[in-house]
């Protein structure tokens, strides 16, 4: 597959028309009816949702350091079947990403890979020891242009060492991504502190030590005047933290993440470690309010927090198993499931809180783009009819720990495009090597 | 029975039923030859990730004489100390037979986690997880408290109309969890006291009264108030202000030994803390069941495994 270009007939857009869509050197060159489809692979993309590139906040990729669970080769692999084309990389690799030379790494691996294109998010402190900033002034400076820091994992606790970080940033409008989680709430927390954990006998991790966080981090956002990004919020009083600092105008952004808007905590009564995860599963009430959150706006984006882990960090009893679950290859099917379906979004909103919202908080300039002629041809086409029982070979990555497999779920990712090459046809992954020509060619032509 | 997990799916009939058989186990350990041939051929392992010398030995009397063959697995000093699995554990004594096995764990969970997991054949029994459940000591404490009010006249019947106050650190207790459900499934009624740093927030839909003080309810007459252990190291995360002052406001001490109600029974699952939840002369009392529970554990551990191991299996 040399040819780079591409016609996707009569796909629908967000907006709900219909058109052709024209790719060609990496670029969206023609959208409209009756496009020429001349030297073209035409695609039939008929009934087909058509949505830009996805863009994911929030992935955990593990290389270096945690290859067992995830490579960035794997990851992006599992973003290009869940259709994101460009994905943020958490720092909490071994070694941690608290350098300009790690986040460089970190990017060319990305480069490597071709499947996604990979921004790396810096350490807000070195080592992720909550200690002292890392070089963010260097990160940003770097070939990785880094401008979200995130000590994702562990919440950055010390008052006095926030405020620092979200004042340093202003420098180079960066971003504090925080993990909210008040640590000494939560010493040894297993899941929603609620009747459930009660009945269970596992520790509780309380709504109250995710909000207590929040409301400081953006009132020193408003006394500084920075920008704060709130990871993963999973409570209803979270959400209305969210709404009054909005309202006040400070500069605060959030995300929420698929398993977050569609899963509870009563799952863990199976004790099923899939379930376990940080923020953990809450109550249905959370769950609502996430969701009008999300759809009012309060909640800018989705974000998957794709945590792979092997298996027997899974396969072991629920208070030694790890916290986390994959989530790239699903996402798209659980907001379509959890938010479309409930008609509290359209696809423009899904391409919104999915794709341009995430690109503009991450400020990654010409990602995230809407469908037009002279945006990169980041494109997914999707079909919103089909639905599924969720399985192991639904996973594109190197870890198994999907709280879906089994779970009915609608839709299903037939073709993505990152910069122009197809990474995905007929729902088939496509394979490495001709996914890096196809990227070499771009590069080369552009 | 499979497994018994939690005291949570026993329905009143077959927590019943279980009681009965406990009695006809009661029955023949006060013959000369104490020692049954029901279980010959079985293996019963003793699968102990906590140190629990009361409760392993327990199980060990009951499997014992009922003929089964023990093993005593404990952590320490084995493989897993070394690292090995619960997995690979759990596949390790199925091959080598394991028809049941009594786990005690840390991690509360970890027996529903080997039941569901299709690691082992086994039946297994849930001898304490995490802060989870202990389902065979709330069978020894209803089946003490039912023979304490019926005698011999135990056979058949529940626990209709009985106050439970179970006394301390609700929030930790496999004891209390296990007890509330088993309790309620015969009728009981259950008062979880406690300091409110120790009593659960979210008891939604809980067949359980709060109380924070002791006094308030020890004068409403409880049929039997169970004193739970304070675990040292409540002692230093600020769950109360110091063990005097614990011991002032929830302890059994003699002024409200005195106080009891002429028929109340004072229970405690041990081991326990003289003269910090219980004083010695609580503990020491006539009303004191302390000692029938050690020997009525046995009896109902010995039903939990004939139930478990003789006859069909439902799958």
């Amino acid at each position: 597959m040399s040819n780079s270009s591409f016609l996707l007939s009569g796909a629908t857009l967000p907006d709900g028309s219909t058109a052709d869509i024209a790719i060609a050197d990496g670029f969206v060159v023609g959208v409209g009816d009756g496009l020429d489809s001349v030297d073209a692979i035409v695609i039939d993309a008929a009934g087909l949702q058509a949505l830009p590139g996805l863009v994911d906040l929030h992935t955990h990729l593990r290389e270096p350091g945690y290859e067992d669970s995830e490579t960035v080769l794997t990851g992006t692999r599992a973003a290009a079947a869940g259709g994101f084309t460009t994905v943020f990389a958490m720092a909490n690799t071994s070694p941690v990403a608290d350098t300009a030379g790690l986040v460089e790494q970190e990017l060319a691996l990305g480069e490597a890979s071709g499947y996604a294109t990979v921004q790396p998010i810096g350490a807000v402190t070195t080592g992720l020891a909550g200690e002292r900033l890392a070089e963010l002034g260097a990160m940003a400076s770097s070939r990785a242009r880094v401008r979200l820091f995130s000590d994702d994992g562990f919440c950055v606790s010390d008052p006095l060492l926030m405020r620092r970080a979200l004042e340093y940033v202003k420098a180079f409008d960066g971003a504090i991504a925080q993990h909210a989680q008040e640590p000494r709430l939560t010493v040894g927390a297993q899941m929603n502190e609620g009747e459930v954990s009660t009945r269970l006998g596992l520790a509780g991790w309380p709504a109250v030590a995710e909000e207590a966080i929040i409301a400081r981090d953006v009132l020193l956002t408003e006394h500084v005047g920075s920008r704060l990004h709130v990871c993963h919020v999973s409570t209803a009083g979270s959400v209305e933290i969210i709404r009054w600092a909005k309202a006040r105008g400070i500069a605060v952004t959030a995300e929420v993440t698929p398993h977050h808007l569609l899963l509870t905590d009563d799952l863990a009564e199976s004790y099923d470690a899939r379930f376990k995860v940080n923020p953990p599963l809450r109550s249905a009430e959370d769950v609502a309010a996430v969701r009008e959150g999300l759809a009012d706006g309060t909640i800018d984006i989705v974000a998957t927090d794709h945590a792979p882990h092997p298996d027997q960090h899974k396969d072991c009893a629920w208070p030694e198993a790890a916290n986390g679950m994959v989530g790239l290859e699903s996402a798209l099917s659980v907001v379509h499931s959890a938010m479309v379906e409930t008609g509290l979004l359209d696809w423009a909103d899904v391409a919104r809180v999915l794709s341009s919202a995430p690109a503009r908080i991450g400020r990654l300039d010409g990602v995230g783009a809407p469908i037009t002629v002279g945006s990169r041809a980041d494109v997914v086409l999707y079909d919103t009819t089909a639905s599924r029982t969720f399985d192991v070979d639904d996973l594109a990555g190197k870890s198994a720990n999907s709280p879906y497999v089994g779970r009915q779920l609608p839709g299903r990712v037939v073709a993505t495009f990152h910069r122009g090459v197809p990474t995905v046809l007929d729902g088939a992954l496509r394979p490495h090597d001709e996914v890096l020509a196809g990227q070499r060619a771009v590069v080369g032509r552009g | 029975m499979r497994h018994l997990l939690s005291t949570r799916d026993l329905s009143r009939d077959a927590a019943i039923h279980i009681l009965d058989v406990a009695e006809d186990m009661a029955d023949t350990q006060t013959r000369e030859v104490r020692k049954l041939p029901t279980l010959r051929g079985k293996t019963v392992v003793n699968l102990f990730f906590e140190d629990s010398t009361r409760t392993r030995i327990s199980f060990e009397a009951a499997a014992k004489r009922l003929s089964a063959d023990v093993i005593n697995f404990s952590a320490k000093g084995s493989s897993v100390s070394k690292g090995e699995s619960l997995k690979d554990t759990a596949q390790t004594l199925e091959e080598m037979g394991a028809d049941a096995v009594v786990i005690r764990h840390g991690a509360s969970g970890a027996p529903h986690t080997l039941a569901a997991s299709g690691w082992i054949d086994a039946g297994i029994v849930n001898a304490g997880d995490g802060t989870h459940e202990h389902p065979t000591q709330a069978l020894l404490d209803a089946f003490t408290i039912r023979r304490c009010l019926h005698g011999s006249a135990s056979r058949g019947r529940a626990l209709d109309g009985v106050t439970v106050a179970i006394v301390g650190d609700i929030l930790h207790s496999r004891v209390a969890r296990s007890n509330v459900w088993l309790l309620s499934a015969l009728g009981a009624r259950t008062v979880f006291v406690g300091p409110p740093t120790l009593v659960p927030n979210h008891l939604e839909g809980w067949p359980a009264e709060v109380s924070f003080d002791l006094d308030a309810t020890l004068a409403t007459g409880p049929d039997v108030v169970m004193m739970l252990r304070i675990q040292s190291e409540r002692m230093n995360d600020a769950f109360f202000p110091n063990p005097r002052e614990y011991s002032r406001r929830w302890g059994l001490d003699d002024e409200r030994l005195a106080r009891l109600g002429p028929d109340t029974i004072v229970m405690h699952p041990g081991p326990m803390n003289r003269g910090l939840e219980i004083s010695s002369r609580a503990a020491d009392s006539p009303r004191s069941t302390v000692r029938e529970q050690v020997a009525n554990g046995v009896s109902a551990r010995m039903a939990v495994l004939y139930l478990l191991l003789s006859g069909e299996r439902e799958d």
